[in-house]
């Protein structure tokens, strides 16, 4: 018989090259190699420590924290809707299911819902917002539920994408930056506009470092939108008003389509921080701005107090999107029919909490104070720590989930680090884990100016482990420099 | 013109919302928006999906006009375009949701009302999550556990061909996965660009993917004289046409099918293997459907196992990913994006580019995961909860057995109504005679003719079904997709409601009245 069979049809020759451009750091080669050590640990393979403590991810509920209790019961109500007969669960998640059940097809959580997401829980998104803001209307029509922020960040993305050459799209974000942004520029094949924010002044937004980064891209593309993350990923940073103001007018005045990614907002830890939505800050620039400025406001189930990253939870608020476009945004996610509608569920309780007058109201205050106390107790405690340690120093964890601190390397090290073909930083993190068990992101894979390394570290460990982690670092790091120097 | 031409079936782009939007647009008028139609990327103005397309939109209207207490000839819309089961009043099945109530609130486990084998899977399954919680993002791949248990299954099913865990991803749907792989396929430019074959009439997913990827669509038209059987003279055909102008790199295979529903047979499957061989490309076999098989004569094979059946050399060279779904089967639950992907020979350098991939959008829904365990890890006849599961899994498929035949004969028995033999899935895509009048009046509308009269059925019965154009047909044939998902009395009537509206059709537009 004649076989004919030549070759394999998918190689990285012929796979798309876009996507080997592709890097997302917090998943990346470190955490690959954290997994096999877990993997060797479970084999029984001796090491200098006895668990990897995964400090890379935002991943509350991984590591130790607890879901909301009434979220659950809600969640549970949904999914299996005969506990509704069940004495145990309170009144007021009962009628929050019944109510979602009865929103949904076939009244169960099981039918596809509307492609935007089903629109009662649009419209409660849309009170919550409004609660938010102020009294700022929002249309639920205008609210696009989504799995998790990431899907409607790249589905933004994805429609701003266009032209060729000097026209391609060009997309600001933040260095450093969450790497979902430019990893989905690179598969894009759109222009990366790396703005640098400012690591001595709190990782704050400079309207000037903006205007030099658009006048130096305007020269190789064509600059679309901004993003920005407020509480910031990885620096934690909280924008001051006044900033968000300088942004709005800045996008305004060039003609930017705004990105806020606000997935932390209940994240905002600092004494004289505050979290300001963009679309709030917008409206009350006035007419000028809010009827001209369009901007994306995108959140989730992942952060704040709830953790939910596994609901694959979110929405964004489009705002004075162009009517057309709106059509187009719509078509694109009908492909994907829906978002899991446990996590639009999920979504729908969160804006729509117990009241002070039910009877979930006392357990559910006390869960959510206590989770968002302990994580701005740990933001703290980390901010102290690392700052005690001589070549570490960290800036304010003002909110979000992470600490971002520079550190100082050897020029020995750095030397080391291009031998073995590795960035600096990551030559520092891989050590780390190799010694101590605890895998953080080197600041590369977020971005920072040439010249300096960091680390990303989440704060979310429980406490107790928390501080030996820190101790481990400062340990780590003085050895790291006396052997480097 | 821009970019590698797309062979689009003689469909012509049917005016939808995006037209009654652009129609008040001004010529020339000073455009203030940075994202407009003009800035927007030209490849997602290029996606169309009919299954929630124009007509559904329309149909959505008509809810809402009844909603707010306007008359119509009929009092409600019945959705008959989307595989959605549950919301046609299908159930879910009850140790599925135990298990998924349990991983969600694991307080029941001290619960009385839940069977201990739904407990001993929700442990299993937490603890195989961070923090022992449904809220932790997941490995990338999805649960280990669930992997594992995934490829236990596909072992049983393909009677002890050796799957291997590591080659199983969970995906939010199938939609997801299939989407990834087509990502990875599509390269090259101008005569080099990835040409991807895929099946006439299809589920239009493929062909909005391959809109948006700017990828070149291949169709290779199914026989419809033939009941959708798979021709590998019109595999032929199709490639060496599009040789022509592109590089075709995959096929896509919907098994079961939709909207057709056929089974193929097993000589099928292995021709298409052997094909896929012969001209290097990389297969994509979309089995969603593989519990939905009703005729008695037909059965379904997976693609991996007669790729295993036909020896080594072909087993261990043909790429081959193959995809199924919470979605359909007898569970139906499509809200929760439960979905998995086996893929056999990747290269290991783009496998490692795949995860990288994966990773940047975190991980599948938890609950999917957590659905997919359950369909792949069900109650086994040793254990309590099998008797009820066992009935409600074969109530739902009994059902479904005796709507797909139903329809079929009551289709059949319309004039200028032709229906193939509803083998499998959940659909029924008949043949419709659509007199030469009524494609003129389509026509000077600037519609498919398919289209009009799916309009005209919605209008006037408040039945919504997807033409036929929405996934393709041989030019000159129109048709349209329903789902056989009404429960049976409401399918009798809906049924009886399209029959009358298709006499009246043929009378209006016969000219002899």
């Amino acid at each position: 018989r004649y076989l004919s069979h030549v070759s394999v049809v998918l190689t990285m020759d012929t796979m798309n090259p876009n996507v080997k451009r592709v890097e997302y750091a917090v998943r990346g080669p470190i955490v690959q190699r954290a997994v096999q050590i877990e993997r060797e640990l479970k084999m029984g393979i001796k090491k200098p420590f006895t668990e990897v403590i995964r400090a890379n991810i935002g991943d509350c509920h991984a590591m130790g924290q607890k879901p909301i209790t009434f979220f659950r019961q809600v969640l549970a109500l949904c999914s299996y809707p005969d506990l509704l007969e069940d004495g145990k669960f309170p009144e007021d998640a009962k009628s929050r299911a019944r109510r979602i059940l009865q929103a949904c097809g076939g009244g169960s959580l099981g039918a596809y819902s509307t492609s935007q997401g089903i629109e009662m829980i649009r419209q409660d998104i849309a009170r919550y917002i409004e609660r938010r803001d102020g009294g700022i209307t929002c249309d639920p029509d205008n609210i696009y539920l989504s799995t998790g922020a990431s899907d409607a960040i790249v589905t933004m993305l994805k429609l701003l994408v266009s032209g060729e050459g000097m026209s391609r799209t060009g997309v600001m974000i933040s260095i450093p930056q969450y790497p979902l942004y430019s990893a989905t520029l690179a598969e894009l094949g759109a222009v990366q506009i790396s703005y640098y924010l400012d690591e001595d002044n709190c990782w704050s937004l400079d309207i000037s470092e903006l205007r030099r980064a658009l006048q130096e891209a305007k020269k190789h593309c064509s600059p679309r939108a901004l993003c920005i993350i407020n509480p910031g990923n990885p620096t934690g940073q909280v924008q001051s008003r006044q900033c968000i103001e300088g942004v709005i007018r800045f996008a305004a005045a060039e003609k930017l389509f705004l990105m806020a990614d606000e997935v932390y907002q209940d994240n905002v830890y600092a004494d004289g921080c505050k979290f300001h939505s963009f679309k709030k800050v917008l409206f009350e620039m006035g007419l000028e701005y809010s009827e001209k400025v369009e901007l994306a406001s995108f959140h989730s189930t992942s952060k704040c107090y709830m953790g939910e990253c596994g609901f694959r939870g979110g929405y964004m608020e489009v705002v004075n999107l162009d009517p057309e476009v709106k059509v187009q945004l719509t078509k694109l996610v009908s492909v994907r029919l829906c978002p899991p509608v446990p996590g639009q569920a999920l979504l729908d309780v969160v804006v729509n909490p117990p009241q002070p007058d039910e009877p979930s109201y006392d357990t559910f205050i006390k869960e959510r104070t206590d989770t968002l106390a302990t994580l701005a107790e740990k933001a703290n405690m980390t901010q102290e720590i690392l700052n005690q340690v001589p070549g570490i120093k960290c800036n304010p964890v003002q909110g979000a989930m992470y600490t971002f601190p520079r550190i100082h390397l050897p020029p020995k090290a750095i030397l080391e680090a291009k031998e073995k073909e590795q960035t600096p930083d990551m030559f520092y993190c891989m050590k780390l884990l190799e010694e101590t068990g605890i895998c953080l992101v080197p600041g590369s894979g977020f971005g920072q100016r040439d010249g300096t390394y960091h680390f990303r570290m989440t704060i979310l460990p429980p406490k107790e482990k928390l501080k030996i982690v820190l101790a481990k670092i400062k340990e780590f790091h003085q050895h790291f420099m006396a052997q480097y120097s | 013109v821009k970019g590698p031409s797309v062979e689009k079936c003689g469909q012509m782009r049917f005016i939808t919302a995006e037209a009654k939007a652009s129609a008040g647009r001004l010529e020339g008028k000073l455009r203030e928006k940075t994202l407009t139609l003009d800035t927007l990327n030209p490849q997602v103005k290029a996606v169309e999906y009919a299954v929630r397309g124009p007509i559904v939109i329309k149909a959505g209207e008509i809810e809402r006009y009844l909603e707010e207490g306007g008359t119509k000839p009929f009092s409600e819309v019945i959705k008959a375009n989307i595989g959605d089961a549950h919301a046609m009043g299908q159930k879910p099945i009850t140790f599925l949701r135990q298990v998924v109530a349990l991983c969600t609130f694991p307080e029941l486990m001290d619960s009385p009302s839940f069977p201990e084998d739904a407990k001993r899977r929700a442990r299993r399954i937490l603890q195989g999550c961070g923090g022992h919680s449904l809220g932790s993002y997941s490995a990338s791949p999805g649960v280990e556990c669930i992997r594992k248990d995934i490829a236990a299954y596909i072992e049983q099913r393909d009677e002890g061909v050796p799957s291997d865990w590591e080659n199983v991803y969970l995906t939010t749907g199938a939609s997801d996965g299939i989407m990834t792989i087509l990502r990875l396929l599509v390269s090259g430019k101008d005569s080099s660009r990835t040409g991807v074959m895929i099946p006439i009439p299809q589920y239009p997913l493929y062909s909005a993917a391959i809109s948006e990827m700017d990828a070149v669509q291949v169709n290779y038209y199914l026989d419809e004289d033939n009941c959708w059987a798979l021709d590998i003279n019109e595999l032929h055909r199709s490639y060496q046409a599009a040789k022509q102008h592109c590089q075709p790199r995959v096929i896509c295979i919907i098994n079961p099918g939709n909207p057709t529903g056929q089974v193929q047979s097993k000589k099928c499957i292995e021709e298409v293997l052997h094909f896929a061989y012969e001209e290097n490309l990389f297969v994509m076999s979309d089995e969603v459907y593989q519990d939905n098989v009703y005729a008695p004569d037909c059965q379904f094979h997976s693609f991996k196992k007669v790729l295993y059946e036909m020896g080594p050399e072909y087993f261990n060279s043909v790429e081959l990913v193959s995809f199924h779904s919470t979605s359909k089967g007898y569970t139906g639950e499509c809200g929760f994006r439960g979905g998995y992907m086996e893929v056999i020979n990747m290269d290991p350098e783009v496998k490692a580019q795949m995860v990288k991939l994966l990773s940047v959008r975190l991980c599948p829904p938890l609950a999917g995961q957590a659905a997919m365990d359950v369909i792949v890890n069900p109650p086994q006849p040793e254990e309590h909860t099998f008797k009820q599961f066992h009935q409600e899994k074969s109530s739902v498929l009994g059902a479904l057995a005796e709507k797909a035949k139903l329809t079929e004969k009551i289709l059949n028995a319309v004039p200028g109504i032709k229906c193939n033999p509803v083998q499998g899935a959940m659909y029924a895509f008949p043949r419709i005679f659509i007199p030469p009048k009524a494609v003129e009046e389509a026509k000077a509308l600037g519609m498919q003719p398919d289209m009009l009269y799916c309009l005209r059925l919605l209008e006037e019965t408040g039945i919504c079904v997807v033409p036929g154009s929405g996934f393709g047909q041989k030019d000159g044939t129109y048709h349209f997709r329903m789902t056989i998902l009404p429960s049976i009395e409401k399918l009798k009537v809906l049924l009886g409601k399209v029959r009358d509206f298709h006499i009246g059709f043929l009378k209006e537009y016969s000219g002899l009245e």
